[in-house]
Order: C-alpha cells, then sequence, then structure tokens
C-alpha cells in the first residue's frame, strides 16, 4: 500500500484526472454552445493546465496553502512522514531544502539520460548520408525534444546546487520560504511529463527555438512544450525568489557579501536573471498559443491568399524572436554561472590556497549577469533585424568576454603554486575549464556579425554551445554530485569508478566538440536529418556519432557508482576533503536540522595557507569535531 | 573574411594553450606529494595581474569588434552595375528571377565578378539563403523585404541550401549554384528568354520548376513529401480512405485544385498549398498536367 501512497503517485494520479476533467467540461461547454463537440487544441490546453493543478493539488504542494486560507495556522512540517519509511519523503511533498535539493537532483539527472538517449537516436541517424532509419518529422520532433528536455534536464539541476547548497553554505537552516520550495520543485514534475508526451501527440518541427510562423502552424506536440515550458519557467522564477531572499536576510553572523562561499555569489547572480527574465519567455510562448487557439496576428504578417491568408491587423514575425532571445541569451548565464560557481568553490580546496581575486571574481559573476541581458540580438544577426543595430549588439556581445575571461585566469592563478590534488571531482572541474574554454573561444566568431553570417545555423554554433554547456553545466554539476557525495550520503563514491567516468567522458567530449565545429565550418548546416555526401563530413559525423556513445557509456558508469555507492559504499569521514566550508563543519549525513545555532563567521573562506585561521565556528550541538 | 577566420585560429589557439598549458603544468608540477599537508602559497590576488587581464582581453575584444564592423560594412556597399535577382522561398523550394532580363528560373546562375544584389520573398514560415561558398547568409521572413549583396568570384557549381529550419522537408530545400564567365552567362540568358516553342510538357515542367511543385514532388521516382510523378499517371494508387483508382487527368486536376480530397496512402493531408487554382490559368493547368503525364513513359 504504501507506493499508492507515494505522494508522486497520488500527484500523477491528480494529473491524469485533471486532465480528463479539463478536456471534459471544455468539450461540454461547446457542445452547450452548439459546436461540435471535438476535442479541439484549446480543449487540450484546458486539460492540460488542470492536469498541472490536478498534479499539484493531488501531490500536496497546495495543501498548507488552502489551509491558511481557511484560516488554519500551520507550522512548516520536518522530518519524514509520520508512520512511514524514511525513503517516502523523498517521493512527496517535503520542506526540507536538503530534500528538495536531491529531488532536483535525481530529476535532473534523470531528465539528461532522456534527452541524451533522444540525441544517441539521432546521432545513429546522422553517421553516413541518407535516411537510414528516421523520416524527417520523427528527426524533426527527436532533435527538438533533444534541446528542451536538457534545457529543463540544466534548470532542474541549478536548482539543485542552488537548493541543496545555498542554506548550508550561508549557514541558515533552510531557505527563507520552504512551501514555495516545494512547490517550485513539484511544477516540473507535471511540466516534464507534459513535455515529453509531445512526441506522442503529433510532434513538432521547430527546434527548441519554436520560432513563428513555423511554431504556429506545428502540429499538436508544439502546443505542449509551449505550456511544458511555460509551467518550468514559473518554476525557475519562484526558485530565484528564494535564492535571493535567503542570500540577503539569512546569512549567519559575521558573513558580509565578501565573506560568503563564491558558489553564493554565482547563484545569487543567476537567480538575478532568472527572476527577471524567464517572464519573456513565457510570454512568447503564450503569444504563439494566443496565435494557435485564439486567431490572434502577434507575429502573422498579412500574406497574399493562397499561403497563410489572415484578415486581421498584421503582426511582426520578428517581434517572436525578440521576446524569445531576450529571455533565451540571459538564459545560457542562468545555466553556466552555478557551474563557474562550483569551480571556483573547488580549485581552493584542491589547491590549498586561496581563491585568487575572490572579489573580482564574486563581481564577475553579477557583471556577467547584467551585461548579458544587452546581447540578446546576436542570435538575429542574420534575421533580417534593424541592420543599424547589429554593431552594437556585436560589442555588447564582445564585452560578455571580459568578465568570463577574469575568471579563466583567476583559475590558473589559483591553481599556480598550490599543493594540487585530483581525486575525481577535481579531474571534473580541470575538465571543465578545459571544456568551457573551448566554448569560450569558439564566441567571438560568432559575435562578429561579418563571420557569423557564415556561421548562423551550422553546426560550428552546435559544437559552440555543446562546449559551453559541457563546460559550464554538465561537468560541474557532475563535479559536484562526486564533491558533495559524502556529505550527502555518509559514504564516498568509488574513486576507480568516478576516475574511468572522467577518462571516458573529457576525450569523449572533446572530440565532440572539435568535430561539430570542423563540420559547421565545412558547410554542414543544423537540424537536419540528412546531409549533402558531397560536403566531404561523413568521417566529422560519425566522429561525433562515436563521442556521443562514449559520453552516453561514461555516463551509465557514473550512475553505477552513484547508486552502489550509496548502498555500500565506504562510510566517509566528515570533511574528506578538508574544506573550510560551513557545510562540511557538519556531521555526515547532514542532521535534520542542519545547524542547531547558526554558525559564527570569524575568517575569510578561502584562506587556506593562513596558518592558524578560522573561518567559520559551529556551536558544539551542530559541529562534527566532536 | 577568410582573412578574419585564420585570425580566429590563431587567437583561439594562444589562449587556448595559455589555459590549458598552465593548467597542466599546474597539475603536475604543483602536485601534492602524498604526506605532504602543507598549504599552497598564501596569495589572494594581485591588483596588477587583475587589471592587466581585464584590460588586455576588452582590447582584443573591441579590436576585433572594429574589424568586423568595418569588414561588415564592406560586404553592404552597393555597386553601380549590380544585378538584382529577386529570389522567393517557400516551402521547399527556391525561384529566382531576373528583372534586368525578365526571366525567371529554379537555378541560379549568375556572372562571375558582378556584385549581385538579392531581394527576398518568403510566400510562407522563415527560410535563409545560404551558399557556404559565398559565405554570407540571410534570413527570408515572410511579411518584410530582406536583401544581401554578394559577388561570386569564382566560376564553379555549387548549392544553395536553405539555413533556417522551415519544417519538414528543410534538409532537403536546395537549389543548383553555377557560377560562369560573362559571356556563358550572356549566353545562358539568351537562351532562355529566347522565344523557342515549348512542347505543352516542357512549359509544365517549367512551371513545376517555378512554382514550388519541385518542393515536394520528385520526378526520377525518389520519396518525398508528396507522391513522385515518375509514373503516376495511369498507376493504380491506393487513397487513405481505403479505395483505390486509377490516376488520370481528372484526378490530377482535382489534385491541383482540391488536395484534401483524396490522400493516397502513405501520405499526409494539409501540406499541399490551397490556392493553385487561383495561382494558375486552365491553359498552365493543362500544361502541368501533360508534363506529369510524360513522365509515365
Amino acid at each position: 500500500m504504501t507506493v499508492l501512497s507515494l505522494g508522486i503517485v497520488k500527484g500523477l494520479a491528480g494529473q491524469i484526472i485533471g486532465t480528463a476533467v479539463g478536456i471534459g467540461v471544455s468539450v461540454a461547454i461547446r457542445a452547450a454552445m452548439g459546436l461540435p463537440a471535438e476535442v479541439t487544441e484549446g480543449a487540450v490546453i484546458v486539460g492540460i493546465l488542470v492536469g498541472a493543478g490536478g498534479f499539484l493539488v493531488a501531490v500536496g504542494a497546495m495543501t498548507d496553502w488552502f489551509k491558511w486560507m481557511a484560516g488554519k495556522e500551520i507550522p512548516v512540517r520536518h522530518g519524514p512522514p509520520e508512520g512511514k519509511p524514511v525513503w517516502t519523503r523523498y517521493f512527496g511533498v517535503d520542506y526540507s531544502h536538503k530534500v528538495i535539493g536531491i529531488q532536483y537532483g535525481v530529476t535532473s539527472v534523470a531528465l539528461l539520460f532522456l534527452a541524451g538517449l533522444l540525441a544517441l537516436t539521432f546521432r545513429l541517424e546522422l553517421t553516413g548520408p541518407g535516411l537510414q532509419f528516421l523520416d524527417n518529422h520523427t528527426y524533426n520532433t527527436i532533435f527538438s525534444t533533444h534541446g528542451i528536455v536538457m534545457i529543463a534536464a540544466i534548470l532542474v539541476g541549478v536548482g539543485a546546487m542552488a537548493n541543496y547548497l545555498t542554506p548550508l553554505m550561508v549557514g541558515a537552516s533552510d531557505m527563507a520560504f520552504p512551501r514555495l520550495n516545494a512547490f517550485g520543485f513539484w511544477i516540473n514534475v507535471p511540466a516534464a511529463l507534459i513535455v515529453a508526451a509531445s512526441m506522442y501527440v503529433g510532434g513538432w518541427d521547430t527546434g527548441w527555438t519554436a520560432y513563428a510562423p513555423l511554431s504556429v502552424n506545428a502540429p499538436l506536440g508544439m502546443q505542449f512544450v509551449l505550456l511544458g515550458v511555460w509551467m518550468i519557467g514559473l518554476s525557475s522564477i519562484v526558485g530565484s525568489i528564494n535564492v535571493i531572499v535567503t542570500v540577503l536576510h539569512f546569512r549567519a553572523p559575521g558573513m558580509s557579501l565578501f565573506r560568503m562561499p563564491i558558489f553564493v555569489w554565482s547563484v545569487l547572480a543567476t537567480s538575478i536573471i532568472a527572476l527577471t527574465a524567464t517572464q519573456l519567455i513565457g510570454l512568447s510562448f503564450l503569444m504563439v498559443s494566443a496565435e494557435r487557439v485564439l486567431g490572434m496576428t502577434f507575429f502573422s504578417p498579412n500574406l497574399t491568399p493562397g499561403a497563410l491568408a489572415i484578415s486581421s491587423p498584421p503582426g511582426q514575425v520578428l517581434l517572436f524572436q525578440n521576446f524569445f532571445w531576450f529571455y533565451s541569451h540571459p538564459a545560457v548565464y542562468v545555466f553556466i554561472l552555478p557551474g563557474l560557481g562550483i569551480i571556483s568553490e573547488l580549485l581552493p580546496v584542491f589547491s590549498r590556497k586561496p581563491l585568487f581575486g575572490y572579489r573580482i571574481v564574486a563581481l564577475s559573476s553579477i557583471a556577467i549577469a547584467l551585461i548579458g541581458f544587452l546581447v540578446w540580438a546576436h542570435h538575429m544577426f542574420t534575421s533580417g533585424m534593424f541592420e543599424g543595430l547589429r554593431v552594437p549588439f556585436m560589442i555588447t556581445t564582445m564585452l560578455v568576454a571580459v568578465p568570463t575571461g577574469v575568471k579563466f585566469f583567476s583559475w590558473v592563478a589559483t591553481l599556480w603554486g598550490g599543493k594540487i590534488s585530483l581525486p575525481t571531482p577535481m579531474l571534473f572541474v580541470l575538465g571543465a575549464i578545459s571544456i568551457f574554454l573551448i566554448g569560450g573561444l569558439t564566441g567571438p566568431p560568432n559575435g562578429v556579425v561579418v563571420t557569423d553570417l557564415f556561421l548562423h545555423d551550422t553546426y560550428y554554433i552546435v559544437g559552440h554551445f555543446h562546449a559551453t554547456m559541457f563546460g559550464g553545466f554538465i561537468f560541474p554539476f557532475i563535479a559536484a554530485i562526486y564533491y558533495w557525495f559524502p556529505k550527502i550520503t555518509g559514504r564516498m563514491y568509488d574513486e576507480g569508478l568516478g576516475k574511468l567516468h572522467f577518462w571516458l567522458m573529457l576525450p569523449g567530449f572533446w572530440l565532440q566538440s572539435l568535430a561539430m565545429a570542423r563540420v559547421g565550418l565545412l558547410g554542414m548546416r543544423r537540424r537536419i536529418a540528412d546531409y549533402d555526401a558531397a560536403l566531404g563530413v561523413d568521417l566529422g559525423q560519425l566522429l561525433i556519432t562515436i563521442a556521443g556513445f562514449a559520453i552516453g557509456f561514461s555516463m551509465l558508469i557514473f550512475l553505477a557508482n552513484l547508486i552502489i555507492s550509496a548502498v555500500r559504499g565506504r562510510v566517509a569521514s566528515a570533511n574528506p576533503w578538508e574544506s573550510r566550508s560551513p557545510e562540511f563543519q557538519l556531521p555526515s549525513p547532514i542532521p535534520e536540522h542542519s545547524y542547531e545555532q547558526p554558525p559564527v563567521v570569524t575568517g575569510e573562506p578561502y584562506d587556506y595557507a593562513e596558518p592558524g585561521s578560522v573561518y567559520v565556528r559551529l556551536s558544539s550541538v551542530s559541529s562534527a569535531a566532536d | 573574411m577568410d582573412q578574419l577566420f585564420a585570425g580566429y585560429a590563431f587567437l583561439i589557439a594562444f589562449f587556448f594553450a595559455l589555459i590549458v598549458v598552465i593548467m597542466v603544468y599546474s597539475a603536475v608540477v604543483f602536485r601534492r606529494k602524498k604526506g605532504d599537508d602543507e598549504p599552497g602559497t598564501n596569495v589572494h590576488g594581485n591588483s596588477v595581474l587583475e587589471v592587466i587581464w581585464t584590460i588586455v582581453p576588452l582590447g582584443i575584444v573591441l579590436f576585433l569588434s572594429g574589424v568586423g564592423a568595418v569588414y561588415l560594412a564592406e560586404t553592404m556597399e552597393p555597386e553601380v552595375d549590380e544585378m538584382v535577382v529577386k529570389v522567393t522561398a517557400a516551402q521547399w523550394s527556391w525561384r529566382f528571377d531576373y528583372p534586368e532580363y525578365g526571366l525567371s528560373s529554379s537555378e541560379l546562375i549568375l556572372p562571375k565578378d558582378r556584385q549581385v544584389l538579392f531581394v527576398f520573398e518568403s510566400l510562407d514560415v522563415i527560410h535563409s539563403f545560404w551558399v557556404p561558398e559565398f559565405r554570407l547568409k540571410q534570413d527570408i521572413v515572410p511579411g518584410i523585404t530582406t536583401s544581401l549583396r554578394l559577388k561570386p568570384t569564382l566560376t564553379g557549381s555549387y548549392t544553395l541550401r536553405c539555413a533556417e529550419l522551415c519544417g519538414l522537408n528543410h534538409d532537403y530545400m536546395l537549389a543548383p549554384v553555377r557560377v560562369m564567365e560573362p559571356a556563358d552567362f550572356d549566353a545562358w540568358v539568351t537562351s532562355r528568354t529566347e522565344l523557342s516553342p515549348l512542347s505543352p510538357a516542357e512549359r509544365g515542367k517549367q512551371l513545376a520548376e517555378l512554382n514550388g511543385c519541385v518542393g515536394c514532388h520528385t520526378a526520377d521516382g525518389s520519396s518525398s513529401v508528396g507522391p513522385t510523378w515518375l509514373g503516376l499517371y495511369g498507376s493504380e494508387e491506393t487513397l487513405t480512405d481505403g479505395t483505390t483508382i486509377v490516376v488520370d487527368e481528372a484526378q490530377l486536376l482535382q489534385s491541383i485544385l482540391d488536395p484534401n480530397a483524396q490522400i493516397i496512402e502513405g501520405f499526409l493531408p494539409d501540406l499541399m498549398p490551397m490556392g493553385f487554382g487561383d495561382t494558375f490559368t486552365q491553359a498552365e493547368l493543362e500544361d502541368l498536367i501533360a508534363y506529369i503525364k510524360s513522365l509515365s513513359g
């Protein structure tokens, strides 16, 4: 009976019932109005929304708020559900930021595997010219879904790191708004299901960027994606509020802003972006929905009869791109700033010396966040945008390279003269730097307008963003999982398997990046199921596919390592890395109430080489030192 | 532009080596030896270095921006004797009109060393004009007119490839491009504009190429979005509703005027444009049907 009482199972039941009710009521209203009683796209939209709402109510994410509306005082519930096994708390609404962080983390890894499988499927198709086993429509749907699921995986993974680590690192007992935190996590589950379902309700041919007018006329799968992404964006906004308030108001005594662990700076910068920009993708996707279902014409020009004849005032095709990229460019900084924060966080620990230029590194995250709002039209240089603005956007785009470069130089200077050890987390950090460097250096050719006119929509761009995503998120995320694994589980991961994972994944990824850039320069376009043998890219495509499979296998090794070690790994000490960070002064696994009393901050976070210096003092109740 | 790419290659190699070599060197030379519990050097920062590695990259990126802006302006310079070519893009085919010569073509034929001003129109969704050897590309956006200036400098055969995802057949939205010596180009123009009598089937072939039919229907039997025309006339086909028909002239005419009325099994409705009844005259429709018939031997 335990399975049926799990929150997620109840939630799924709620979603199914809600979807049926939403569609049923819509069709009934249609019939009552004298319209044909069909399941129209409008009815599907109502079904999806009521279904998601049904999930959230049934899983219990709204329960406390409903009680508040009824006038009842409900304290925040701590600890596992009463009378149920501890593991069930991970499958339902729990308010502890550590549980929510793990829920986010597991969901992120699951989405990474889903998107990875989709990638390997179409990579197999691309090994040679000609269509081997996919048709155009299926191919288009699969790569589009790969893109959007990866983005969801990254947003959810950022949520994992931000939620698990922020309170621990600032010395707080939890996030500022625990119920909002749980709500923010649980939105992602129905949303991910809705996005994945898009493949089965007709698919969609537009790529994750969903440009109008193609998206206005795309099959029903497009609508699922538009709504699913809107929901994931809502989760992102809600999570950012929590991070910002927690960082600004709940730091431990003595922890001034420039005494915070550097990772906290990075999630603060990330949250500023997510809080303010995400609305734009929600808006642009909602406007496409309104065109599809309500016949509005935001993005549709008047065309000659026989094409897409519309009798309303003409719209503007490029308006979609401006709205979309106004979020989606800053979004990539949401994806990478936490990962770059992880790199900055781990290098001092494994070099036993301070983070070089801590203040300037902290401020560089804020600078990237702010400048990142001013560059979006570099995705539109070929679009027919107002030509006079291309050079200004080129200049702002190139400016973003400066604070990013500052991070690279600080990292190298942190390593120089250190006492460097190379356990698996550190290997992934160094690998991340090398890959993010490839991604970053392939940026300026895209930022310079005249060369972008060649590179846009080629595999060079695909190589650029895969390198920045892997180097800025995937590798650091993996490093973080290995690094905090002993803290979370109380057991150590297997170091041998970890190194195997790394040495398979890193060369795989280097090969993939270089081959993608090469085939792009040879003229291979993006988003095509079949390519011309005359391009001479067959070998490059084969290499990319082989690299992809190497990466996939290495991730299976990773998964096996995590699962086996969590169950049977060697019991870990409280501070295996001799870190000065507050959470490593606690026992492993961390107790329910992390800090019985807030820790007191008496020194700098990265004074590894300062003899006798102390960063935080925990109260004797909390500390692992006894 | 190729010089700029060469410059990038140098800069990328230089900075990549700078960071990675120092990183790998550090990981080896500064490796902590077993039993060594000493910390690393107690350095928090260095203002001079921090200023240098902010200012120098700033200078480099601003320099690249300047060079890029100058090159961009060069590509956009109009020339007095430039030739206008109107390009019409539709799902999933191309059409080229030469107003200066009053001719239309489904292949892009250009003379060497003469600047072309391409003027673009899309009939449906966003497409993009790209011949990799010509380097520059430009999106083709419904509702607005976009343009691009190019001067081909090498004779040869190339392929125009749509460079913006435009739906189902985007990967195959291609057109042949040939750059010729000016004398050969003039000869081509003459041969296209001479009023040589064409047979109905030959006229129909031109109509099919210029009006986007070839974007979905092949003439050589290969499969595409719509049924191939090779051997179509006179064949027995099963429809999506299970009935069997023999494809005759009446059925071909209905397929053009009312595409969704009868769909052959294995193909999808709602893909073929609905307005060809308004676009073509009766004579043109007869020519098209004559062409399709000619592909049945």
